[in-house]
């Protein structure tokens, strides 16, 4: 069977910076996946060339069999991203976001209102404005976005930030449900027991390349060679200047 | 039909943004009032010369609030990642771009609304051709849409896109400017056959940057 994400010394540049330096990854459909490395590892930046919105310039990448060196933008209704940002409107309430972004991914009304009550958000905070919610709360919402319009790949940045004991548990549970529906799963995290016991594999990117990985347990053997790669002292190149290249990620499913 | 559909649901969440917050009727509705009110005072010594420069300051404060207008249409598409969530949705770019042209329409319609009966208020002036007055406004206004939305969204992911959108914005929308007053002119003075060039030319330019825009919105969606 096709893997649902491959990718073969993909280099990917931010500006003139190296973000990837020649990532090797193989996600195959069912699989939930766990991206982990430093800051600045290129973590953020793999799911963005993911979602084709961070074009390869190197090698070769594919994803959901679309090839990501030629048409980016046509795996891009195909997959969800939940990133740093929330990706919704401030003025709008939780219920407007919601059915707007679920309408714009062409899934109907009930599912918005499924996804909602999944995440906790069909009683009075529906029609809270998304500006007063806490970032817990936001983060739930855009949960909600995502889980609505039932995306092939789902691409999680650091899903368990921001939220409580319960919310880290309902997170926990939309990954395996996803799974369990014939989606696929890759996902960052910085909390490693967490992740560990929800991820089937784990895949450790440092210094913008895959670090080798024994087969076995999945632990990183050698670190990837320095002056290839971006600094992980340096500051986090996904999420440091979000005006100049914006790369950290939305929800957008 | 796709195009259709992706351009009414972006006008109505315009809208709805616009039910949510008010920043039109709050904010730039009062501004453009306010542009007219001191056009007013400084030209009131002679009624005369405010009375002939009517068709001008409308348009001067049309265009001054069209610029706040444009600002929040597009600020709130570069807020937390939102331009990002266009790109993933699948919504057709040219959908999004005759959305966002549509909602901004609407709120400059309004304001003109409103600047038209200020006008008639403050100078003691009023129009003598409604026909070709809502025709003039009609036409300028899906221009200055146009164009608005073309450089809104150029400018949307930009730091600098509060000061810069103005100095993109302003030179372009000149021919505007110039026909629609002339139009307005002929309105008011019952000229209307001049007036009916200067709208055609006004038609002319919005068709043109509506074409514009409905091709080139995704490769500015991408950039921005």
């Amino acid at each position: 069977m096709e893997p649902v994400v491959s990718f073969r010394e993909a280099v990917c540049l931010l500006g003139r910076f190296p973000a990837l330096a020649g990532v090797d990854l193989d996600v195959g459909a069912g699989e939930i996946v766990l991206l982990q490395g430093p800051n600045g590892a290129g973590k953020t930046t793999v799911l963005r060339a993911c979602a084709g919105l961070v074009p390869v310039v190197e090698g070769s990448a594919s994803v959901l069999g679309v090839d990501l060196r030629t048409d980016p933008k046509a795996v891009r209704h195909r997959v969800g991203l939940l990133g740093h940002h929330s990706g919704l409107y401030d003025d709008l309430t939780v219920a407007d976001n919601v059915s707007f972004w679920t309408r714009a991914g062409r899934a109907g009304a009930s599912d918005a209102r499924a996804a909602m009550a999944r995440l906790g958000l069909d009683g009075r905070l529906a029609d809270v404005p998304v500006a007063r919610l806490s970032a817990g709360q936001r983060r739930r919402t855009s949960l909600a976005v995502m889980v609505a319009r039932r995306p092939e790949l789902w691409l999680l940045d650091e899903p368990h930030a921001a939220l409580d004991q319960d919310g880290r548990d309902v997170v926990d549970g939309l990954m395996v449900e996803a799974v369990a529906s014939g989606a696929t799963v890759v996902f960052v995290s910085h909390e490693p027991d967490r992740a560990a016991a929800v991820a089937h594999r784990t895949v450790t990117i440092a210094g913008g390349m895959t670090a080798a990985q024994d087969p076995r347990s999945g632990a990183p053997v050698a670190s990837a060679p320095d002056g290839d790669g971006p600094d992980p002292d340096l500051p986090d190149p996904d999420v440091s200047d979000p005006d100049v290249s914006d790369p950290v990620g939305e929800v957008v499913a | 039909m796709t195009l259709a559909r992706d351009a009414v649901l972006v006008l109505e969440k315009d809208m709805r943004l616009e039910l949510r917050s008010r920043v039109i009727v709050s904010q730039v509705m009062p501004f453009g009032l306010l542009v007219l009110i001191l056009f007013a005072f400084a030209l009131d010594p002679d009624r005369r010369i405010l009375g002939e420069a009517t068709p001008g300051l409308f348009w001067l404060a049309v265009l001054f609030s069209t610029l706040l207008a444009l600002q929040r249409s597009f600020a709130v598409e570069a807020a937390d990642g939102v331009t990002d969530g266009l790109r993933l949705s699948g919504l057709d770019p040219a959908g999004i771009f005759l959305g966002k042209a549509a909602g901004i329409a609407v709120h400059l319609l309004a304001l003109e609304v409103v600047l038209i009966v200020g006008a008639t208020l403050f100078y003691g002036t009023a129009p003598e051709g409604p026909l070709l007055l809502i025709a003039t406004c009609l036409a300028a206004t899906a221009g200055l849409a146009a164009v608005g939305s073309i450089y809104g969204i150029l400018s949307a992911g930009m730091r600098v896109r509060d000061t810069l959108l103005p100095l993109l914005v302003l030179p372009v929308v000149s021919p505007v400017l110039i026909s629609a007053t002339q139009a307005f002119g002929a309105a008011y003075e019952q000229s209307s056959g001049t007036g009916w060039r200067w709208f055609g030319l006004l038609a002319v330019f919005a068709v043109l940057y509506l074409v514009i825009g409905i091709f080139a919105f995704e490769t500015l969606l991408e950039e921005s």
